[in-house]
């Protein structure tokens, strides 16, 4: 890996508090819990999980669209010290965007693509000129993969994964070097998100960007992944190289979502770890590990205690009481 | 013979910009028990055929067939009230949110109540006894506290499961379910996909799966229809549909999946995106993206040929 990490993130922690019924004392909601991991340029984190547990919470703390409650976050080795509802500093802003699921509903119906591309710049980049805007949008539009005459059309002109391809285009705007990608091909037909896919790639290739990239999708994990975490209700259960994960996934979670999903190969039948219900209510977390009550592995032990995420070894770390640990490693 | 039989289904939507053809020339049959799954990407016609088997689509649809059989009767002669009384009871269908398909306003009980009291009658004690049963038998703890749950009330894999609960409710011959796992996360994707091959084989119901996931089609279906742009372009058993898709799309959309790309650097992708309304090409509608399409392809639109067991739609099958 090379040089610093563009994040750097400490037990990221973000609890809302939310009051059930009118005069009811509000209860808290953790819903992220001690995330940790190191992002470097070039480099693409994939963050797994169902919903509701905890993935696009830690986006938008990763957009420094909400202050962390807890934990510390260096971005590009600048320490973010935000307040509630106080904006982020605009030049620590800038280098990370965002791009979002739903292509029909991130773009403004309103505006043409060059208008929502030149706008970023506008704001952040007082000392172009018009001309010098227009230009770089449509250096950009080519970049992405869309043609010049694009430029002066409106949203609805456009496919999911042309609309897909505007966000990208709209997010490198400002040439940051962190984008955080929220379920970007989830709802794009199959033909259309291996499109988007290589072209995240080699804009990563071009850019040095770093990913991290919001998913439930594994078999697109698998692909485009270096680093993985996956969570469960709000929790980091197993953080680690994508390469070692998948190969050998330790935590009862990881297995059971990995073959969970169903695999393209009607002569591969395989043994599926059953699930049994649903996750949690967050009102009313389980005591011990929150994932118990599904797991197949546990045992009385696991309603005792919160597990501790703890390295197996010096890639991978695991929050399982039932997965063997190497005796006594110094932390 | 067949449960479902349908041959030369074409339908056709009225728009201001003239008639779009949603689906055209569709051959589907099932034979009771067993399960067929027609896959396709958004805007292939997959949902629109099955909804016009049903008689669910708009004013706006104009349906026609050369057959349109179910279990010996034939759908299109049916008056509505004949027709509402197939439709639900011995046919029925799971539609993909099944937030946004169940009526918020009653609870679930009422609303497995009323498919009940529709087409099974009974007095209210025993509809009620089969309503607790069906909510045991799709897997949903505690089913007497469920009864009276609100659709807001429950998540989206118990939604799901109420609405498997209603669709079953009638012993259904045969049972369409559009997409019924999009909406939902993977381990309850797995539960549910589960359930309903369970209860296929449990009541020898025939299934029709509609989806655009392939790796759900390879693991529940044993026939596959692949749909492009309104038209059935193969028609094939699950196993030697993967392992030799015999049309371009097929194989194109086969090796698009990340899973089965290997160790290569890049997706292989099919370029452009599927016709709309006003730029449907010439010939076969598949040749503008297709990597094997020549100046033939260009001109003539492919026929399925009779003999060909794939039933392809394509002037060169692989």
């Amino acid at each position: 890996m090379s040089g610093d990490p563009v994040i750097h993130a400490v037990n990221l922690t973000r609890h809302y508090r939310v009051a059930s019924r009118p005069f009811a004392a509000p209860s808290v909601v953790k819903a992220l819990n001690e995330a940790s991991f190191d992002l470097y340029p070039g480099q693409t984190l994939a963050v797994v999980g169902e919903s509701g547990c905890g993935k696009s919470t830690l986006a938008r703390v990763l957009t420094m669209i909400e202050p962390p409650t807890s934990g510390e976050l260096t971005i590009n080795g600048r320490r973010v010290e935000l307040k509630e509802g106080e904006p982020p500093p605009k030049d620590l802003r800038r280098e990370v965007q965002i791009i979002f699921q739903n292509p029909y509903g991130s773009l403004n119906p309103r505006k043409t693509v060059a208008t929502m591309l030149e706008e970023p710049l506008k704001l952040n980049r007082r000392e172009l000129s018009a001309d010098q805007r227009r230009q770089a949008a449509l250096e950009m539009i080519e970049r992405v993969g869309l043609r010049p005459e694009h430029a002066d059309r409106y949203p609805h002109m456009f496919s999911g994964g042309q609309r897909q391809r505007i966000a990208i285009a709209r997010a490198l705007m400002l040439n940051p070097r962190i984008l955080v990608l929220d379920e970007p091909v989830s709802a794009l037909d199959l033909s259309i998100q291996a499109q988007i896919l290589n072209l995240l790639s080699d804009l990563q290739d071009e850019f040095g960007l770093a990913y991290v990239f919001i998913s439930h999708d594994l078999s697109v994990v698998k692909r485009i992944a270096d680093d993985v975490i996956v969570m469960y209700f709000g929790q980091p259960v197993e953080t680690g190289p994508a390469d070692e994960v998948f190969e050998r996934p330790r935590h009862p979670y990881t297995q059971a979502l990995f073959s969970a999903t169903p695999i393209a190969d009607p002569n591969r039948h395989k043994e599926r770890v059953r699930l049994k219900g649903e996750p949690p209510s967050p009102l009313a977390p389980p005591p011990g590990c929150p994932f118990a009550p599904r797991c197949f592995m546990a045992t009385e032990a696991c309603t005792q205690g919160d597990p501790p995420l703890e390295a197996v070894n010096e890639r991978v770390k695991v929050a399982c009481i039932h997965v063997e640990k190497p005796a006594q490693t110094a932390p | 013979m067949a449960l479902l039989d349908i041959a030369g289904l074409d339908v056709s939507f009225r728009t201001t910009g003239g008639l779009f053809p949603a689906v055209e020339d569709a051959h589907i049959a099932i034979d009771p028990g067993e399960v067929l799954a027609i896959v396709g990407e958004s805007g292939s016609g997959k949902s629109v055929s099955m909804l016009a088997t049903m008689g669910l689509l708009p004013w706006t649809a104009e349906v026609g067939a050369e057959k349109m059989l179910f279990d010996g009767q034939d759908l299109s002669r049916l008056t509505s009230r004949q027709r509402r009384r197939i439709v639900g009871g011995e046919m029925s269908m799971i539609f993909q949110e099944p937030m946004s398909s169940l009526n918020p306003c009653f609870t679930v009980g009422t609303q497995i109540d009323e498919m009940l009291r529709q087409h099974r009658g009974g007095s209210r004690k025993e509809r009620r006894e089969r309503t607790l049963e069906l909510l045991a038998q799709v897997g949903i703890p505690d089913p007497a506290k469920r009864i009276g749950a609100y659709p807001h009330q429950l998540s989206g894999g118990m939604s799901q499961r109420v609405m498997i609960a209603m669709a079953i409710s009638c012993n259904p011959r045969l049972l369409i379910a559009d997409e019924p796992t999009t909406a939902l996360d993977v381990t309850i994707q797995a539960q549910i996909l589960d359930l309903l091959l369970q209860l296929q084989q449990d009541t020898g119901m025939a299934l029709i799966l509609i989806t655009h996931d392939m790796g759900v089609v390879a693991e529940t279906a044993q026939r596959v229809i692949v749909q492009y742009a309104g038209h059935q372009v193969e028609r094939q058993d699950v196993k030697s549909l993967f392992a030799h898709p015999r049309h371009p799309y097929t194989e194109a959309l086969l090796s698009a999946l990340p899973e089965r790309a290997g160790e290569q650097s890049r997706l292989p992708t099919i370029p452009g995106v599927v016709p709309g309304l006003h730029d449907r090409p010439s010939g076969c509608l598949f040749h503008p993206r297709c990597r094997h399409a020549t100046e033939h392809c260009r001109q003539v639109a492919p026929r399925a040929e009779a003999g060909d067991p794939a039933r392809t739609l394509c002037h060169y099958p692989l």
